[in-house]
């Protein structure tokens, strides 16, 4: 059976929250969210990006690996779980670990939480929430060949800080001849295209 | 498009659990488990996505996903937390009443009270002042059963001619078009075969952020190769990925659309032997379009030259096209005109009827289709019949089984009777399901209007800003409270079902009007045990009608996913795709007209030198009165902006996030400024959903098309200032081309006038 996982499109996302709003409804955290969307400039774009857990595989799990409680656990597929409410000392290791900023510290709780990839709606063959609501797909559940069947667009989970590159379970869509997310080079690029300005760019109103 | 909530308060919501404020909805008791799933849709916008809700003894506790034909699965924000209107502490759960009069207070009151004394005053209004002077203001976010008994109220209960709904402030341009051109106001296809087109142009609507559901449509096309064009002043979400952006000034899509056909009969992309055999008028509708090269409609639309081209030879070269259109070309003093320019450039490329292509309106109100054509129109009865027709009248009067003379004639529109409230001709009227304080332009003369009214009556779940200038307030009910059909924005006819009873002293809608019929003496016309009574009487009513829905029942709306009107006969199986042999009109052929450009109402000048546009943002819904309520959506958009390109920001020497004093003919209004690129240098957008202070209403233009009566939200002139710098006392310096008082008047002869013979026979279908 193919595994199935989640691929995120951010050319796709409209801002809508609706990934937001549908997290909130999980049973397993009712009223809070664990998708985060953030519009990424919206002084130059209305762009915008979901952040979920990507479920690190290579490095297994940063997060679980600085815990010293052990309190985030793993499953066999893959999934790297919310930290165990029982064992969490609210030391906050994990949220400096994460690559991608994912866990959020709940000060009231003295937990960490995070995306769990709707554990207990996946093992029962649906969809996690966020999926199923997102109205463009910009948040895609299903596993790597169906994928390919139906969608433009190539799914990629490698993402590389500077030296560092983390592979998740989670892929990033992006345009065909990217070979990884690449963070570092990224921020240069856009570094560099500061630089340009408003003159030098194609007239778009008249 | 919306902004980060930290734009309205300072803090990084994304570290912040429980940031999204009431209702807190049943998260408290999270170990519920629902005992059952009623299957249902969402109460909001035109796509009437299904879903299920989940109800634990008598309470609804949350949603789950419905995989329904049309949104599989998928809901936006708005979709997911509708359940939270159901046992909303904001909810209206008694009657009340102003007792001490107009300057009075609220008060709680019996609903014996409060319908008796409705009754008694519209009794007195009526003997004194004719059965005219009650008026009825309905909308079309509820039920087909509901709004079909809202035009039946008014006819034959009350006897007013003075019955019109808020989609006279939504689709009536697009109606109108559709009516002229195919004889016919529908979508003529499904959601389900926009992926079998292979370009698609969307003129004037954001389906990215207005119908989020849509968007895995479009998608599905695209990932197929389909092309996407669109026109719009704003960079919005659909337009950021698009292949091509039409940045259009506002007010001005004629010219666009006039040159892009144009420019396809100078490339030969015309289908003559489509336009030989299935229209009529193409040569007037040819010879209009000359003069639009692409020089002169940029110098008009503000869209380079080159981009027409291109988007031209793009939508040319596809074998199938579809244009997609909304409000933002609706919405204007020539809504008809603009739409049928998009008609007219689908017939041109011989479009209309193929699958996956032709035009596409898209409707904004949860039943915005259906609310338009089971009679609660000033002019339509129901099945989309015309009340100035002999023989429709007729049919109708006998359904309702009252003599054809007692019958009332056509009233004014819905932006024409705010000024028969205001004139004092109408004394008297009874607002369900609207919001005319948010929702009518320059809402000054809509609050002078209300408060002439004696009794000012609102049927409401909440309290809205126009409930709170009324003399009685019945709590109504919320969508889930109640079974009914919708029609959806494809024409698809769906059944939400009852998940609730209405909280406290609350009634189902229909019950409401049921019992003020019979205190009003005709309750024999009104004999109903449930909604599916009404039901039953509207498919004989609409029976042979443009809109038939026969042959629909309930039972076959669960089993087939919905059934498409018109359906005439039990056995029928609806009707997906229109037009696909010929159109209604008695020779089968469609209609064009030659489509000249014409300015808007009000064009900038140096005292207003820009164009303000409003519209929607993706949390909100209409006037905002349920979504402003709902934590969740109102915490990202609690108020709102305006959107100001960085260049014209820094010529005036304002910031971003500033608060500014925008300005038009009309009034003024202090705002919050967003300094962003993803607007047109000359224009500036807010969005509509706000009451009070923050309703950009407050501004913009009354000035109405003039077919259809539809305001022109979508321009205006305006100005924006730093607030220390004093209001300049000048008054002109920009450009009128006409005024409301210019518009020809739909409701055609002087106020308590009869229609004579000559009238009535005057109007030919």
């Amino acid at each position: 059976m193919a595994v199935k996982t989640m691929f995120v499109d951010p050319s796709r996302c409209i801002g809508c929250r609706a990934c937001e709003a549908a997290c909130r409804e999980c049973d397993s955290h009712k009223g809070e969210s664990m998708v985060m969307v953030d519009f990424i400039d919206r002084g130059k774009s209305v762009a915008t990006q979901p952040t979920i857990c990507m479920h690190c595989q290579d490095p297994l799990a940063p997060c679980a690996q600085v815990c010293p409680v052990m309190a985030i656990l793993i499953t066999p597929d893959g999934v790297v779980q919310m930290a165990e409410p029982s064992r969490c000392i609210g030391c906050r290791n994990c949220v400096y670990a994460c690559p991608f900023g994912v866990p959020k510290f709940d000060v009231q709780a003295r937990l960490m939480k995070k995306c769990n990839l709707c554990y207990d709606r996946a093992s029962q063959d649906l969809k996690p929430w966020c999926a199923q609501a997102c109205p463009t797909q910009a948040l895609w559940y299903g596993d790597y060949e169906e994928f390919m069947n139906q969608r433009e667009g190539h799914p990629v989970n490698l993402t590389a800080f500077g030296k560092q590159s983390v592979r998740t379970k989670i892929y990033w869509v992006l345009p065909q001849q990217t070979q990884q997310l690449d963070v570092t080079t990224l921020l240069e690029e856009a570094r560099a295209e500061i630089g340009v300005t408003d003159q030098q760019q194609e007239a778009w109103v008249l | 498009m919306s902004i980060n909530k930290d734009f309205f308060q300072k803090r990084d919501f994304n570290y912040d659990f429980q940031s999204s404020g009431r209702p807190e909805a049943g998260w408290q008791e999270a170990t519920r488990i629902a005992e059952t799933l009623v299957p249902t849709h969402c109460s909001f916008c035109g796509v009437q996505c299904g879903m299920y809700l989940k109800v634990y003894e008598g309470k609804v506790i949350g949603v789950e996903p419905r995989n329904y034909r049309h949104n599989r699965g998928s809901l936006c924000p708005k979709g997911v937390v509708a359940y939270q209107q159901v046992g909303h502490p904001d909810r209206l759960t008694y009657p009340m009443i102003r007792r001490g009069g107009k300057g009075g207070k609220l008060e709680r009151a019996t609903w014996d009270e409060a319908l008796t004394y409705i009754v008694n005053r519209w009794q007195q209004i009526q003997a004194e002042h004719g059965k005219d002077a009650v008026a009825i203001y309905s909308g079309s976010s509820m039920t087909n059963e509901k709004c079909y008994l809202m035009g039946k109220f008014a006819r034959v209960a009350l006897g007013t001619r003075h019955i019109d709904y808020n989609g006279r402030l939504c689709m009536s341009s697009s109606a109108g078009a559709y009516a002229k051109a195919f004889g016919l106001d529908r979508a003529p296809l499904p959601m389900t075969d926009i992926p079998l087109t292979d370009c698609m142009l969307v003129v004037g609507v954001n389906i990215a952020e207005c119908f989020p559901i849509m968007m895995q449509w479009v998608w599905r096309a695209r990932d197929k190769g389909a092309s996407l064009i669109v026109a719009d002043p704003r960079e919005t979400p659909i337009a950021r990925t698009a292949d091509l952006w039409l940045p259009v000034r506002p007010g001005t899509d004629v010219a666009l659309l006039n040159a892009i056909l144009r420019q396809l009969i100078v490339d030969g992309m015309i289908d003559e032997d489509y336009l030989r055999a299935r229209t009529n008028g193409w040569e007037q509708a040819r010879a209009e379009v000359e003069p639009f090269t692409p020089e002169y409609a940029q110098n008009i639309c503000g869209v380079p030259a080159e981009r027409i081209l291109a988007a031209a030879r793009l939508y040319g070269r596809a074998n199938h096209s579809l244009i997609m259109h909304g409000k933002g070309i609706e919405h204007s003093s020539h809504g008809v005109d603009t739409c049928l320019s998009c008609i007219n450039l689908a017939l041109a490329r011989g479009q209309v009827g193929k699958p996956g292509s032709g035009t596409m309106m898209i409707t904004g109100q949860g039943n915005g289709q259906g609310g338009r054509e089971v009679g609660q129109k000033a002019n339509q009865l129901p099945g989309y019949r015309h009340i100035d027709v002999p023989a429709e009248r007729q049919y109708i009067a006998a359904v309702w089984g009252i003599p054809v003379d007692e019958l009332p004639w056509e009233g004014a529109a819905a932006t024409e009777m705010v000024h028969l409230m205001a004139d004092g001709e109408i004394k008297s009227c009874m607002i369900a399901c609207s919001n005319l304080m948010v929702s009518l332009p320059d809402n000054h003369v809509v609050q002078q209007a209300l408060s002439r009214l004696d009794p000012l009556v609102v049927v409401d779940f909440f309290l809205s800003e126009t409930a709170e200038l009324a003399d009685v307030v019945l709590p109504g009910s919320v969508w889930c409270e109640d079974e009914g059909t919708t029609t959806n924005l494809e024409g698809r006819v769906i059944k939400i079902n009852q998940a609730a009873e209405p909280p406290g002293e609350a009634r189902c809608d229909w019950q409401i009007l049921c019992e003020l019929a019979r205190r009003l003496g005709k309750g024999k016309f009104f004999p109903y045990q449930s909604a599916l009574d009404i039901w039953e009487e509207l498919r004989i009513a609409s029976k042979g009608g443009v809109a038939d829905y026969y042959g629909i029942s309930w039972e076959r709306i669960e089993e087939e996913e919905g059934v498409f009107w018109p359906c005439p006969a039990p056995d029928h199986p609806g009707t997906p795709r229109l037009f696909t042999e010929r159109f209604a009109f008695p020779d089968g052929k469609a209609r064009m007209f030659p489509v000249a450009y014409r300015p808007p109402a009000e064009e900038p000048g140096p005292a207003y030198p820009f164009r303000l546009t409003t519209g929607r943002v993706v949390y909100h819904y209409l006037t905002g009165n349920q979504t402003r309520r709902l934590g969740f959506l109102n915490s990202q958009a609690p108020e709102p902006w305006v959107e100001i390109h960085p260049q014209a920001a820094q010529r005036l020497g304002i910031k971003d996030q500033e608060i500014v004093r925008l300005r038009t003919p009309r009034s003024s209004m202090k705002i919050k400024a967003l300094v962003v690129p993803t607007v047109r240098p000359d224009t500036l957008f807010v969005p509509y959903h706000y009451g009070h202070e923050h309703a950009v209403n407050q501004l913009t233009n009354p000035a109405v098309d003039q077919v259809v009566k539809i305001p022109e939200y979508k321009v205006c002139a305006a100005t924006v200032e730093k607030l220390d710098q004093p209001e300049p006392s000048i008054t002109d310096g920009y450009t009128v081309n006409f005024t409301p008082e210019d518009t020809p008047k739909m409701f055609p002869y002087a106020v308590g006038e009869t229609k004579g013979p000559a009238e009535r026979k005057a109007k030919t279908y």
